[in-house]
């Protein structure tokens, strides 16, 4: 064989056949994953169709789809709202705690406690919630029902159990708290290490170094990890199902009454056991419309977090 | 600035004392937030000892009413789905990985990064919606099993392994590439044999950060696998009980005597953390000691 | 020698396609051009490389020698965005041609790198072999001893590493590595050795050993080595060829291509004598 013609000659058959397969193999896998991830909003528009269109047969006996869908949605974001609310600002704080004020070790021992919550199932949570907290926010509750019932956020007969949204929102924020905590002390932690020196060097003191070197450049990246910290409070099932006492159709901002808003997806998880038939449609439509928010949410973040540059 | 360069004397009293009030604001929060994650802790581990005993681990729910019982029967299905949902995900999400780094067209590739990305932050909740309504697309309607609630599972699953195994494939250094390449190996080769032994240890972390994400979810399984009192082995037919849905049953299904059913919940609230802390201690152990050394060059 | 003797010894190296000691494995570039997205890098370099000997590539940096080279196994392709025009002849086939396998050229036409890139997760004895691993070819395990035997002694590293071959490659000194990247390229049977600056990230011994083995390699293999070092070319080389660049954002192009001691010591172009006399670059 001359070295002339190896080079045009092509590969033995076996190689190329191999090379193909493994090429095949890995496109189909691609193919799968685009599938899979792309085909939940299909399959969930697909089979929950019926369920946008019914008049009857709607789970609570509403009159149609959108009826059922806006309160839930409602308590999805006053939830989750309340949640952030509480969460950002602590979030903020920790971070700031942690690199400029508490001793190291304090740093770190909460540090590695936040390291074990973000890994707590979320269910736990709901347990915790449900059966601790509850209970002994109902006298605060009490309390606050008997003299600030002036205040539309306080009126009407507070909870005997402590199971409102209010609770549920705390629960949340504790548990978007270690996420967004890190995120915080991340984008603090990106200050340029000269920037933070000059102000000192100028005389500044310590609060006065974060606001005019380290707030500034870390803003933006607080937003978006609020953000991505909405979306996952949005959507999350277990905390709402097992801590709010829920009411149907019920919109209002009430932080502390029995009667509660309940949320798209604990209303789902609450539902769908014992579900036929349009009920069925009508909870797979409800997901689609919690998939879209969080969808929005998501890309919102992202869109934020890639326009200043950051990586979360 | 100029506030700052004003008096250089000294600082002023009202600027010590907004400095004051924001270390007093900054410990505040540090407190806010050790408290409930505190108590959170201690409750579990408190609580979960109450029932922390061999038959918790060997007998399930079958026939019985108030207190003895057990979560063999949602230990066992945690671990099959948890299994069947990991061998789902792991071929999907490395091989997407894979297509990415190594093939992707760029509006494909654009595309599946979006989705990945996106999806990352799905509720789990709906994950369980679209696996039901897939499989009421393929199958039939009113189906629940272990393997649904796996496909479930592995819609959260696939996006974690497919960004840290790109992740991983992405650091392979290009030197290594194209010694590979210059010596004469077809694409497949090169990736078969440097970039996938480089980024095995990031892939396998990824795949345990994976597991560590699933292990712990209730609602995707409480809508597609169902609960039982008793143990199924079987993935494909019948519903199954998993720990997460145990402790929501538990709460939610409560007999006459309340404490017994509080108590089995608790504990396996306990088994169930201790796996999650399993799986991402594992997780940082594998990234920590295998990354370095195989990753150098 | 015995280093010849391995090197003359084709069945030992277990090469599947038969390396063909009689042909010439001589080297031309037409009208070559290669480019990164719209900016060429070099451009319109037509040269004929002489068989079995060293070439040595010069010139500043930036003059696109590299670039040059990358395109001889078709690596340069694999960058994305990145082109090449006009042809590299092999022995009178363009690798360019669109029924060449660009896999088929590399085993052909063998490249060792800048730095060394031994394989991190393979022994000293795999990395020898992995070429042949990596071209999906067999070989008995009596054969594979008797390569790896053959391949490190030839590159001067068997004494120094015959007790412990099941050693990383990477637990090697920089020079031993580099050494070790060449037995990797020899064990393939490649026709023409490509050298893309191989020592410019060692030390002066080290760097001497491998020039050695340069000049031993030029005996039985085309070899092009691309070189920052002018004395080094002047050691290694046969003939050289200077390339150049007029300024940032400019191609680089061919100046002046010749045998290595006449260039060096009458240079018939200004800018190559300004060149070697340290004026730029």
């Amino acid at each position: 064989m001359k070295p002339a013609d190896t080079l045009l000659t092509p590969r033995p058959a076996r190689e190329r056949v191999r090379d193909a397969s493994a090429r095949s193999a890995v496109t189909v896998a691609g193919l799968i994953g685009l599938v899979a991830l792309a085909g939940v909003a299909v399959f969930l528009g697909v089979e929950g169709w019926p369920g946008l269109t019914a008049r009857t047969g709607l789970p609570l006996q509403a009159a149609n789809f959108w009826a059922l869908a806006w309160p839930l949605a409602f308590g999805s974001f006053w939830a989750a709202v309340l949640g952030l609310g509480l969460a950002v600002p602590v979030a903020i704080g920790v971070a700031l705690a942690q690199t400029w004020y508490v001793p190291r070790w304090a740093g770190r021992f909460l540090g590695a406690t936040f390291d074990i919550l973000a890994a707590i199932p979320s269910v736990v949570y709901g347990l915790w919630g449900l059966m601790i907290i509850a209970p002994r926010l109902a006298p605060v509750y009490a309390w606050l029902g008997a003299h600030l019932s002036w205040c539309p956020l306080f009126a009407g007969p507070p909870s005997a159990s402590g199971r409102t949204i209010l609770t549920a929102a705390l629960v949340l924020a504790v548990m978007v708290l270690p996420v967004m905590a890190a995120l915080c002390r991340e984008v603090f932690a990106q200050t340029p290490r000269t920037t933070v020196e000059a102000a000192l060097a100028l005389g500044a003191t310590r609060w006065e170094v974060i606001r005019l070197a380290v707030w500034p450049t870390g803003k933006a990246g607080v937003v978006s990890g609020a953000m991505l910290g909405f979306g996952r409070a949005v959507g999350e099932t277990m905390v709402t199902a097992m801590v709010i006492s829920p009411a149907p159709f019920l919109v209002g901002f009430g932080l502390i009454n029995s009667t509660n808003p309940n949320t798209i997806a604990a209303f789902i998880a609450q539902t769908f056991p014992e579900s036929h038939g349009v009920e069925v449609a009508t909870l797979l439509a409800l997901g689609l419309v919690l998939f879209v928010i969080t969808f929005v949410v998501n890309v919102v973040a992202r869109r934020i977090v890639r326009a200043t540059g950051g990586r979360v | 600035m100029t506030a700052l360069a004003g008096r250089p004397a000294g600082v002023s009293t009202r600027r010590r004392l907004t400095d004051h009030v924001a270390t007093v604001a900054a410990w505040a929060a540090f407190a806010a937030a050790a408290i409930p994650l505190v108590s959170l802790l201690v409750t579990v581990v408190t609580r979960g000892l109450a029932r922390l005993d061999m038959t918790f681990f060997t007998s399930s729910m079958r026939g019985i009413v108030g207190a003895g019982g057990g979560a063999a029967h949602a230990l066992w299905g945690t671990v099959l789905v948890t299994l069947a949902a990991t061998a789902i995900s792991v071929p999907i999400g490395v091989g997407t990985a894979v297509y990415l780094v190594e093939y992707g067209r760029p509006v494909l590739s654009r595309l599946l990064w979006f989705l990945v990305d996106v999806m990352t932050g799905l509720p789990s909740v709906v994950a369980g919606l679209a696996a039901y309504a897939l499989i009421v697309m393929v199958v039939g309607p009113g189906a629940r099993s272990g393997l649904a609630g796996a496909i479930a599972l592995s819609l959260l699953m696939i996006p974690v392994v497919v960004k840290s195994s790109a992740e991983m494939l992405r650091l392979v250094p290009t030197d290594l590439r194209e010694a590979a390449t210059g010596l004469g190996a077809s694409r497949p080769a090169v990736i078969a044999t440097v970039g996938l032994p480089a980024a095995r240890p990031g892939i396998v972390a990824g795949v345990m950060l994976g597991v560590g994400r699933i292990i712990g979810e209730t609602a995707p399984l409480l809508l597609v696998a169902g609960f039982t009192d008793s143990l199924n082995l079987n993935l494909t037919t019948g519903r199954m009980a998993t720990l997460p849905v145990y402790i929501y049953s538990q709460w939610q299904n409560k007999g006459a005597d309340q404490a017994a059913y509080d108590n089995r919940a608790w504990t396996a609230a306990l088994v169930l953390i201790g796996l999650v802390l399993l799986f991402s201690l594992a997780a940082r152990l594998l990234g920590r000691l295998l990354a370095p050394t195989s990753l150098k060059g | 020698m015995t280093f010849e003797l391995a090197l003359r010894a084709p069945e030992l190296t277990g090469a599947g396609h038969g390396r063909d000691d009689t042909a010439n494995h001589r080297l031309a570039v037409v009208g070559l051009t290669a480019s990164y997205g719209r900016s060429p890098a070099i451009t319109e370099v037509s040269l004929s490389l002489e068989s079995r000997s060293v070439t040595a590539f010069i010139g500043p940096s930036g003059c696109g020698k590299s670039t040059l080279l990358r395109t001889f196994n078709r690596l340069h392709e694999v960058t994305p965005g990145a082109r090449v025009t006009g042809a590299v002849r092999l022995d009178g086939i363009d690798l360019y041609d669109p029924r060449v396998d660009p896999v088929t050229v590399r085993r052909r036409i063998g490249m060792v790198f800048q730095r060394p890139n031994p394989f991190p997760t393979l022994s000293i004895r795999d990395n020898v072999l992995a070429g042949i691993r990596l071209q999906y070819r067999r070989l008995r395990p009596s054969g594979a001893d008797e390569l790896v035997e053959a391949m490190l002694t030839a590159v001067g590293l068997w004494d120094e590493v015959k007790d412990c071959l099941g050693r990383p490659g990477i637990s090697l000194s920089g020079g031993q590595q580099q050494r070790l990247c060449i037995a990797r390229v020899i064990a393939v049977a490649p026709d023409v050795i490509l050298m893309d600056e191989p020592c410019s990230s060692l030390d002066p011994v080290s760097t001497a050993a491998i020039e050695e083995l340069m000049v031993n390699l030029g005996r039985d293999y085309t070899v092009v080595v691309v070189t920052h070092n002018l004395q080094q070319a002047a050691r290694v080389s046969r003939k050289t060829a200077f390339f150049t660049v007029a300024g940032a954002g400019e191609p680089g192009r061919l100046v002046e291509y010749g045998d290595t001691a006449g260039l060096f010591s009458a240079p018939s172009k200004a800018q190559t004598a300004d060149y070697l006399a340290g004026r730029f670059g």
